[in-house]
């Protein structure tokens, strides 16, 4: 890491404090993305320990290394270190990074606020995990967190909310900042329906999140004062209603899984243009679609509650209009498919992701659409079926475009070439084993294997056998990641040129690389920003 | 050289994972990898839908995917293909895959729609049970008669689930899929559950019967099944809402069998009153 900031140091200008005031003082919005990236990767690692952990449980029938209890903390914790500890700072991490880079500013609009909004995590984490161990262990009610369920935990409890409600502020400041940049700090001549996708999702992701943090919070703390202030928001016996809960909490966490995946799609429409040489399939349609999509997000909520016993015309709407959600997503892929037709193609490690990501986040859509339809989402709910959809979308959708993101931005962030060679190992190890992973069990929820369960019947030991086996090859072959990252910032080959991909256009690459220290201090020419935006 | 290197991973993994195909399906045969199709006409008809959904999937799939596919091997840089920068929009296609998709997705919904609206049908039932779940367990309660199940873990699956018990889980039958004492129902009368909980969320879920449905405390969920008159047996289900510690180990078996047999079952569980009835002898007849 010390050589990125040598690399961002030799800029001019650099009035920067040094050492350790930098980073807890840090204002520069490369030092501020860096800090959320790697606290994200260190989630990442965390959360996928957790994972090796569930896996090893899960290998065969009968087998025990956790005590049930424990084993639905580990669940419950993987699910909201991935959720909120990985994915959300890797986007934060790379907004900040990109934004002011391909809006053509010299940095974030408020960056003292984006301090705060880092630096709010570290503490949240330390909270959300610390309550591993206190008497009676983390929550273990899953990340849906249901009462009356979520009630029967200790200590943990309140913990775990003050940690959500931190790291729901950090979102939403993260979240203005963007706006705010998006809005005022735009170069001239950088006009909306010029923006990059990859800021065009973040503009609707920061609303999304604005939007849905706060129903979030609300819904924890009314569960908080349930517990220790004799509410009864949610408490049958005292006239509360259980369900309210699942309601409120899926009015946030629909929307919140297109937070996961919309600045996926905007990595993946900065990629495949680049690698195909062509010009983006269709640049107005990605922006309407995105914005549909947003919007279609917070209707469609009832469909993660298809068996909790709402009246059939509430089921029929959200049956309906989660299948809307397939239009704009489907015009989404085929823009990208239509953008490497005719074009000329080279599979550089960004692109193989790329490519995987639609291979891969188009099944998840598919088991998506099945589980839409009520009377066969009555025998997918609450089985492996789910675990696999919302894997596909998450694993080789959301988590494939952050590293397909990284290897096509860290040589403008390092101002170096990483290793071709094991970037794709890495990425070839990834696509086989996240498949050996999850596709098996979408025959496990099938079969009727329950979610969330430490041990099962042996009818599903095979296919277990199988899915752990991926899970522990995908797991070891992530290491390579961290390394090839390391590498390149210490030893990686000088970028001579500004761009090292022959077929980029955005204004990034109209810096040098390393990108300068204040991004873009005088703003950039129409000529650069015609090039950059090639319409 | 690189390109021999990657094909041999690529070879011994798909192998690999080919090897235990047969495995897999010896087993069991299609059991193990789709849904079954159950033994009501509701649980039939969702099969069906599941078909059709997923073959619609891979239609797409083909379409999609073939080409991808194509372009990545006759686009490729490699070849020295010539990007056509000029391709950058065109309305005829884009309203095309924009209406088309519509299409596809209004014909399944319509079925899914009636189907959906067919088995949420309650009305006129021949036998009500209220279920209750508890942490962690199911209570049945015959509706009308004085006849009520507790109906928990069995014993010998119990005993094997414990952390380090040494015991082989295939050495016990239906590990974690069976009961002290099973649900009775009827075949070929229409059964409604009405279905609440006295603790947490659970979800009462039996696959062959295409009946799942949460168990809410506060609420009573009304769901109804009618089981084909040909097809009496046991069906084995598990709870699918977390509830806890023992999520996994509150396992529902339903024995379905002819009226005749139904009613005399009742009959003789209503003269040993209560919760007692269970511990009958009559009652051991039920049991595993
Ligand atoms: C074509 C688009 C999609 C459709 C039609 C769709 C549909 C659904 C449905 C119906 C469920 C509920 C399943 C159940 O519990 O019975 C579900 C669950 C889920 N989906 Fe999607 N989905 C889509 C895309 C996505 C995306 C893009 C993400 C995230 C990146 C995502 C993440 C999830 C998650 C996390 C769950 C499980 C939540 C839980 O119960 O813990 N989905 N999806
Ligand atoms: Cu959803
Ligand atoms: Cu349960």
């Amino acid at each position: 890491m010390a050589e990125l900031l040598q690399t961002a140091a030799h800029a001019e200008h650099d009035h920067k404090p040094h050492g350790w005031r930098r980073w807890v003082f840090a204002t520069n919005h490369k030092d501020i993305g860096t800090m959320y990236l790697i606290a994200a990767a260190t989630m990442f690692l965390i959360g996928g320990l957790a994972a090796m952990a569930i896996r090893a449980q899960l290998f065969k029938s009968g087998m025990k290394l956790f005590d049930p209890a424990m084993f639905n903390s580990l669940t419950t914790m993987h699910g909201l270190i991935m959720i909120f500890g990985a994915i959300m700072p890797a986007w934060v991490g790379l907004a900040n990074w990109m934004i002011p880079l391909q809006i053509g500013a010299p940095d974030m609009a408020l960056p003292r606020l984006n301090n705060l909004s880092f630096w709010i995590l570290p503490f949240a984490f330390t909270l959300m995990l610390a309550s591993f161990f206190v008497p009676g262990g983390a929550v273990a009610g899953g990340w849906t967190m249901y009462p009356p369920l979520m009630q029967q935990f200790g200590a943990a409890f309140p913990m775990l909310i003050f940690a959500i409600h931190l790291m729901g502020i950090s979102s939403i400041l993260g979240a203005i900042n963007v706006i705010v940049t998006i809005m005022n700090l735009r170069a001239p001549g950088m006009t909306l329906l010029r923006m990059p996708l990859f800021v065009w999702t973040w503009l609707i992701t920061a609303y999304l999140l604005i939007a849905v943090m706060p129903v979030l919070a609300g819904a924890v703390t009314m569960q908080l004062t349930d517990h220790f202030f004799g509410t009864s928001f949610f408490n049958a016996a005292g006239g509360g209603d259980p369900v309210l809960f699942l309601h409120v909490f899926w009015f946030f966490g629909h929307p919140e899984v297109y937070i996961l995946i919309l600045p996926a799609f905007g990595i993946i429409s900065e990629i495949i243009p680049t690698f195909s040489r062509k010009p983006l399939f269709g640049y107005e349609a990605m922006v309407y679609a995105t914005a549909s999509i947003a919007f279609l997000s917070f209707i469609v909520w009832g469909h993660h509650m298809f068996t909790v016993g709402m009246p059939v015309a509430a089921q029929l709407f959200f049956m309906l209009s989660t299948m809307l959600i397939a239009v704009p997503t489907g015009v989404k892929v085929f823009n990208w498919v239509a953008t490497m037709w005719r074009g000329s193609l080279s599979f550089e490690p960004p692109m193989l992701f790329a490519v995987a990501f639609l291979f891969l986040f188009s099944i998840g859509g598919f088991s998506g659409l099945m589980l839409a339809l009520v009377p066969s989402d009555y025998q997918y709910h609450g089985t492996y079926f789910v675990v696999a959809h919302f894997h596909y979308v998450l694993v080789p959708g959301a988590v494939f475009a952050i590293f397909g993101g990284v290897y096509y931005w860290l040589p403008k962030w390092s101002g170096r070439m990483y290793d071709m060679r094991l970037a794709k190992w890495h990425f070839w190890l990834s696509v086989i084993f996240v498949n050996v992973l999850f596709f098996p069990q979408h025959f496990l929820g099938l079969a009727g294997m329950p979610r969330r369960i430490p041990d099962y019947a042996p009818q599903f030991t095979d296919w277990n056998m199988v899915s752990s086996i991926g899970g522990f090859i995908f797991g070891a072959s992530q290491v390579l990641f961290p390394y090839i990252v390391i590498k390149c910032i210490r030893s990686g080959k000088p970028i001579e040129a500004n761009s090292p991909w022959d077929g980029a256009h955005g204004l990034e690459w109209e810096l040098p690389c390393p990108a300068p220290y204040h991004s873009w201090q005088t703003p950039p020419t129409e000529a650069m920003l015609a090039h950059g935006t090639g319409h | 050289m690189k390109r021999t290197r990657l094909g041999r991973l690529l070879a011994t993994s798909v192998l690999g994972l080919a090897g235990r195909l047969p495995l897999a399906w010896g087993a069991s045969g299609w059991d193990e990898l789709n849904m079954p199709r159950g033994v009501t006409s509701a649980s039939r008809s969702i099969y069906a839908l599941h078909m059709m959904a997923l073959w619609v999937c891979v239609g797409i799939a083909v379409v999609v995917f073939g080409v991808m596919i194509w372009s990545l091997i006759f686009h490729r840089k490699a070849r020295g293909a010539v990007p056509d920068v000029t391709l950058t929009h065109s309305t005829k296609v884009e309203v095309v895959w924009t209406a088309v998709p519509v299409i596809i997705l209004a014909s399944m919904a319509i079925p899914a729609a009636r189907l959906l609206l067919k088995i949420n049908n309650n009305a006129d039932p021949q036998v009500n049970i209220r279920v209750t779940g508890f942490q962690w367990g199911w209570r049945y309660q015959y509706v009308g008669s004085d006849v009520s199940i507790i109906s928990k873990l069995s014993a010998s699956s119990n005993a094997a689930s414990q952390l380090h018990s040494g015991i082989s889980p295939t050495s016990v039958p239906h590990y974690l899929l069976s009961v002290d004492h099973k649900v009775v129902v009827p075949v070929g009368e229409k059964v409604r559950l009405l279905i609440t909980s006295v603790d947490v969320i659970h979800s009462w879920w039996v696959p062959d019967l295409g009946v799942k449905r949460d168990a809410i405390p506060g609420y009573i969920n009304e769901v109804s099944f009618t089981i084909a008159a040909n097809r009496p047996g046991i069906y084995r289900g598990q709870c699918t809402e977390l509830c806890g510690r023992g999520h996994a180990y509150m396992p529902i078996v339903v024995r379905a069998v002819t009226p005749a047999a139904y009613q005399a079952w009742l009959k003789q569980h209503s003269l040993s009153r209560g919760e007692a009835a269970a511990h009958t002898p009559a009652a051991t007849l039920t049991s595993t």
